[in-house]
């Protein structure tokens, strides 16, 4: 542990460099740059509304408040995953040649995801505030339990982003099943449909498909704090709290037992 | 295990790999083929129980054919691989000089890829930022640390990469094949400033096909045939052996 500690204090500098190199080289060319991390989700959330309260008659109050809490997290969710499945492989020209600790690599991948979620959360702070002065949805102290969900929420990526990490150096299907699996995540985190009528649908079925998924949980809680204004369903905190620190656990030993034979497979 | 005037213990490595005829990584073929029970594991140890000792000061020159396991050694020590078999342990700081420049990133400038290479090798921000100019001017690149490095020559990539390398100050250091770098002008410079690295008491561990510059800058040399360490002592002894062996 104490070699660890040490580990991660020599290599700090390292992390914040791959870090900003992530950040850097994301926009690097692009005339808007950094700017994109938030036109992109407002572009979206424009489309979303627009498609989605000219299909479904009963609107959602609020609707493109709804879709960007949902949608922020989700998207990072996605890009942090599937950049830490891929760091392994992208990095493999030093990890061929130097050492470094190769948890590092996942590790930056996801904050510099991270990183780039907080900034486009400056969206969701501009369009509630637009609809908190219409009236439309009320701002409670509740909001500030909103960073819970939010620390939840990169565990959660980290623990995944490892054990992802760790396989698809052995089988680089992954890369491609992950793709479909995280569509399939998307519809089950009731991003641009009523959550709740699901959650209170006869067929009970329905509700637990969405309470299983970990994600969802993240999203319902981070929506009680900013959209509903309420209290955080401590039942799917415990859960997806719990759920992340299992596929951290996971992703630790995994990643520590097989890493030594990355090398072979790169 | 622990004596204070050791400052690399290398005892009883092997490296094993596994030569699969074709790589196997997707699911249907591993599937498929350990079916039809297609899978070969045809084992080669690219190292057999190598062990030696060196005191601080020393300089090792690794002498051998082409595959006769220098690299893989050089990469077993410096923690690249982990051996299959024995360990390693080293005292201080190390400093590989595998291949020049393999943190650097093609899309970030030269002075961007000076911070993200130093800080691969463990240096710290400040450190690099006061080093920065000296490593500029060393690297003779000039103008030219304002682009990225894509657009380097290869002998340009590899200057930047001494230049930032030897800016570490290591206890012990490990030359492979690197003293081939740039044109002759370059590659005097880089000698010079080795040896100035020399007399400051490091530890050396030196591969080069160059028997006249093994013996030149080595005290100690091993000789390795087939992964095995044939032959270990003074430089002359060992050298007399790796003449007659490549019969010059």
């Amino acid at each position: 542990m104490k070699g660890y500690i040490k580990g991660f204090l020599k290599y700090r500098f390292l992390l914040q460099e791959l870090v900003k190199k992530g950040i850097k080289l994301k926009y690097r060319r692009s005339y808007l740059g950094i700017i994109w991390s938030f036109i992109e989700p407002l572009l979206t959330t424009i489309v979303l509304t627009i498609v989605f309260s000219t299909i479904l008659e009963k609107n959602i109050q609020a609707f493109p408040v709804y879709i960007l809490t949902g949608r922020l997290l989700y998207s990072f969710f996605n890009q942090a995953t599937n950049a830490a499945m891929k760091s392994i492989r992208a990095n493999q020209s030093m990890i061929k040649k130097v050492y470094v600790p190769k948890y590092l690599y996942p590790l930056a991948s996801c904050m510099y995801n991270y990183v780039i979620f907080l900034i486009s959360l400056i969206v969701l702070v501009g369009v509630s505030g637009i609809y908190i002065s219409m009236g439309k949805i009320h701002l409670t102290s509740y909001a500030f339990l909103a960073i819970i969900p939010v620390i939840n929420l990169f565990i959660l990526a980290y623990g995944v982003g490892l054990i992802l990490a760790t396989i698809s150096v052995f089988f680089r299907d992954m890369e491609y099943m992950w793709s479909v699996f995280v569509m399939i995540i998307m519809y089950a985190s009731a991003i641009f449909y009523d959550a709740n009528r699901m959650l209170q649908a006869s067929d009970a079925w329905k509700g637990y498909l969405l309470k299983l998924n970990p994600l969802f949980c993240i999203i319902h809680n981070f929506r009680n704090c900013i959209y509903y204004g309420k209290m955080m369903s401590v039942h799917m905190l415990m859960y997806s709290f719990g759920f992340s620190i299992v596929c951290l656990i996971v992703g630790l030993v995994l990643f520590k037992k097989k890493q030594d034979k990355f090398i072979l497979y790169i | 295990m622990a004596r204070k005037d050791v400052a690399l213990d290398v005892s009883h490595v092997s490296m094993r790999f596994n030569l699969s005829s074709e790589k196997v990584d997707n699911l249907k073929e591993y599937i498929v083929k350990s079916m039809k029970k297609e899978i070969h594991r045809d084992e080669f140890w690219a190292l057999k129980d190598v062990s030696f000792t060196l005191r601080p000061g020393d300089r090792l020159g690794i002498l051998g054919l082409n595959g006769a396991g220098k690299s893989t050694l050089l990469k077993v020590i410096a923690g690249v691989f982990k051996p299959t078999k024995g360990k390693v342990i080293k005292k201080g700081i190390m400093a590989p000089m595998l291949e020049l420049g393999a943190g650097f990133d093609p899309q970030y400038t030269g002075e961007e890829n000076i911070y993200l290479y130093g800080s691969v090798l463990g240096l710290s921000k400040d450190f690099l930022k006061s080093k920065y100019d000296e490593i500029v001017e060393f690297s003779e690149l000039g103008n030219f640390i304002h682009v990225p490095l894509k657009n380097y020559s290869s002998g340009m990539k590899a200057r930047l990469g001494f230049s930032i390398v030897t800016q570490v100050k290591p206890d012990i250091l490990i030359l492979d094949e690197v003293l081939a770098v740039g044109d002759a002008k370059f590659r005097a410079k880089s000698e010079a400033k080795i040896m100035e690295m020399f007399d400051q008491g490091v530890t050396v561990l030196f591969v080069s096909h160059s028997l006249a510059q093994v013996q030149r800058l080595c005290n100690k040399a091993i000789l390795l045939e087939h992964g095995q360490i044939i032959s270990a002592g003074e430089i002359d002894e060992v050298s007399k052996i790796y003449e007659s062996k490549t019969g010059f």
